[in-house]
């Protein structure tokens, strides 16, 4: 369903992602890890289409369109979801008229009907009762004045409301203490299923042992250096990135 | 614009000392003019294009010229009406049957017809320092307004709504527009001012009022000006505050090819309390100047001003908010801020807040910004299926909306921030 080949983008001239290539089928969890500066972030953004960066080559499929032609409210209209690393307030704009807006110019862009503000709100609080989120959420603005954890749980939630194919989790368990890691894991764990994949892009090792993945890729210098199960993710933990540098990928800076 | 020749069928012509007053005015007009550039308070704001313009004198036809009374209504603001039409009063458009015991309103017009004498003291007297080009035309042409009396200690429920319509007429006219409002020693009202106008008519109206509000009393003032696009409209209203009076203002700023309004506040009564909530939202080549002038004169007197501006496309926005403490307003409070958001790299806004203090023991804050959308902010839109246009929209009605914190009745406040999101039909990204 998502078939990356051969990536390159730069941000402000500089290259990051060179010559990435993944493959992913429906239904599955990678995870993706690798030092900072390997790309990991960009990788998200770039699927997202967030404006900065610059594909110099590469193509990315999805579900046979060409993700990298789409503006970013198309590419989530098509099921592109990306959990921000850090998801930004929005005073003044109250979540549940943000997250009808947003569900409803996708489903317009779909060619299905709108929901209007009673079916919406029955949908919403829904959503806001299986996720075990706190119900005032919906009158507060976008993000104001949340917690670090609030903000990410706040991220799942609204993946649950918009049930993307494709959930991009830009490092969702930073700055998590273990309970709110928990919970977004928890989350996240809730919403896999076989029409939906996850791309969890991670630094470190523990959010994989709540969300486990199917597969495992080390990014380095830009280039996905190694490729294993689950198991790939413990050998990180055990030896730290320096080991990707000496045993899978010499010559790569870490 | 300065026809004596129209003078001549004002309204009150005849009474001495009102003919004295409005030749007294021609006159500091003619030796006057416009106001240019070099006055502080016209520095960003450049009359050139509108002195090109001709406008007539009038437009016979205003009294009888079809307006459809659903386009009047107003969600919420169900009292009793006054429609002006091109500058005319209107008694078949307005309705003042459900008027409370306690409140006297009629047009300027009926008044110098039938009962002069009490306005002799408001519009009789000589030209003052701070006349412009355009108060000066207004004393000497104003041929109708709202005259407006709310007796002591009357309190209105429902809003009073005063309507501006701007219809299409033969040629561009000019109007001048001059109204006298007293709101009595413990009395409350509110007034919902609205400005209306046909696509592309370029009218030309001049409003001053005189607003009095006294000992204990209250005033909301709302307005929302939805003036055509072509439409030129130069606005002075002057508030005295009296002892422990209060003013709660709130302005919505959306027509209009050049809109100006000027807010003088005189808080001369000790404790009186200003208030005060405004926004323009601006695009194409609109210029709209929002002048806040705050004078505290009495004790302990507080006020408190908060604006938002908004230029898309090519328009220019002005904002100055001067808050002046006078010697002897020892213990005053006053604030005022200013944030501006610029949507185009051509749209430009300009905004002055200035302090000037004669007093101890006073309160003085001020700030003002000028921005733009945050990028990562429209991203995350953007990322969440949101279209670019209807982001920036959403962005743009938050930018905005405590502008409106305060309006009342809800319905008002709700229709309000629809005309907010609605503002920005250009796709100018």
């Amino acid at each position: 369903m998502l078939k990356i080949e051969n990536l390159h983008a730069s941000i402000a001239g500089k290259e990051i992602l060179k010559g990435l290539s993944l493959e992913v089928k429906a239904g599955e969890v990678h995870a993706i890890m690798g030092p900072n500066g390997a790309g990991k972030s960009t990788l998200g953004n770039v699927l997202a289409g967030r404006p900065g960066y610059e594909v110099t080559a590469g193509t990315v499929t999805f579900n046979g369109i060409n993700l990298l032609e789409l503006e970013p409210e198309a590419r989530a209209a098509a099921g592109v979801f990306l959990a921000f690393q850090y998801p930004v307030e929005i005073p003044g704009v109250n979540n549940t008229y943000f997250l009808r807006a947003a569900l409803n110019a996708q489903r317009k862009a779909r060619g299905e009907k709108e929901l209007d503000s009673m079916q919406f709100l029955k949908v919403v609080r829904g959503k806001v009762k299986a996720m075990g989120m706190k119900p005032d959420l919906l009158n507060r603005a976008v993000n104001e004045g949340f917690s670090g954890g609030e903000k990410k749980r706040n991220e799942v939630f609204q993946m649950a409301l918009l049930e993307p194919r494709l959930a991009i989790l830009d490092e969702t368990d930073s700055g998590l203490d273990i309970d709110a890691l928990k919970q977004v894991a928890e989350g996240v764990n809730a919403l896999r299923s076989p029409e939906r994949t996850f791309l969890v892009i991670t630094h470190y090792q523990r959010l994989l042992d709540y969300i486990v993945p199917d597969y495992v890729h080390v990014l380095a210098d830009g280039r996905i250096a190694e490729s294993g199960d689950a198991q790939l993710a413990r050998e990180l933990e055990a030896h730290g990135y320096a080991w990707v540098r000496e045993h899978v990928a010499p010559g790569v800076e870490a | 614009m300065q026809d004596a020749a129209a003078a001549a069928r004002l309204p009150g012509s005849g009474l001495a000392w009102l003919d004295a007053a409005r030749s007294e005015a021609l006159q500091a007009f003619a030796a006057r003019g416009l106001p240019d550039q070099r006055n502080e308070l016209w520095r960003y704001t450049s009359l050139r294009a509108f002195a090109q313009r001709g406008y007539a004198a009038q437009d016979p036809a205003a009294a009888t010229r079809g307006v459809d009374a659903a386009w009047l209504q107003l969600p919420g603001v169900e009292g009793p009406r006054l429609v002006f039409v091109n500058g005319v009063f209107r008694a078949d458009l307005s309705s003042l049957a459900a008027l409370s015991p306690g409140v006297a309103v009629g047009s300027l017009a009926s008044a110098l017809r039938d009962d002069p004498e009490p306005l002799r003291f408001l519009l009789g007297g000589h030209v003052a320092d701070d006349d412009d080009g355009f108060t000066l035309l207004n004393r000497a042409l104003a041929a109708d307004g709202v005259v407006l009396k709310i007796a002591a200690g009357t309190v209105v429920e429902a809003p009073l709504h005063l309507v501006h319509v701007g219809v299409a007429a033969d040629a561009a006219t000019a109007w001048h527009v001059r109204s006298l409002i007293e709101v009595g020693t413990g009395a409350s009202v509110d007034i919902v001012e609205h400005h209306l106008g046909d696509a592309a008519t370029g009218h030309f109206s001049n409003i001053v009022r005189d607003i009095s509000v006294r000992e204990h009393a209250h005033l909301g003032w709302t307005s929302v000006q939805q003036a055509s696009i072509d439409a030129t409209l130069m606005r002075r209203t002057h508030i005295r505050l009296h002892d422990d009076a209060t003013v709660d203002l709130h302005a919505l700023e959306l027509g209009g090819k050049l809109a100006r309004h000027e807010v003088r506040v005189e808080m001369t009564g000790a404790r009186s309390r200003f208030v005060s909530h405004g926004a323009f939202i601006l695009h194409g080549r609109q210029h709209a100047d929002a002048e806040i002038l705050v004078t505290h004169r009495g004790r302990d007197t507080v006020s408190s001003s908060v604006w938002r501006g908004v230029a898309d496309g090519r328009a220019r926005g002005v904002v100055h908010g001067r808050i002046l403490v006078q010697p002897g307003a020892d213990g005053a409070d006053g604030s005022f801020y200013n944030k501006n958001l610029l949507l185009s790299p051509d749209a430009e806004i300009d905004t002055r807040p200035a302090l000037e203090i004669y007093a101890d023991e006073v309160k003085a804050n001020h700030g003002a910004t000028v921005g733009q959308l945050d990028e990562h902010v429209l991203f995350y839109l953007r990322s969440r299926g949101i279209p670019l246009e209807q982001a920036r929209r959403i962005l743009v009605r938050a930018f905005c909306l405590v502008a409106l914190d305060g309006v009342q009745p809800q319905a008002l406040r709700e229709y309000c921030e629809a005309l907010l999101a609605q503002q920005l039909p250009e796709a100018s990204a």
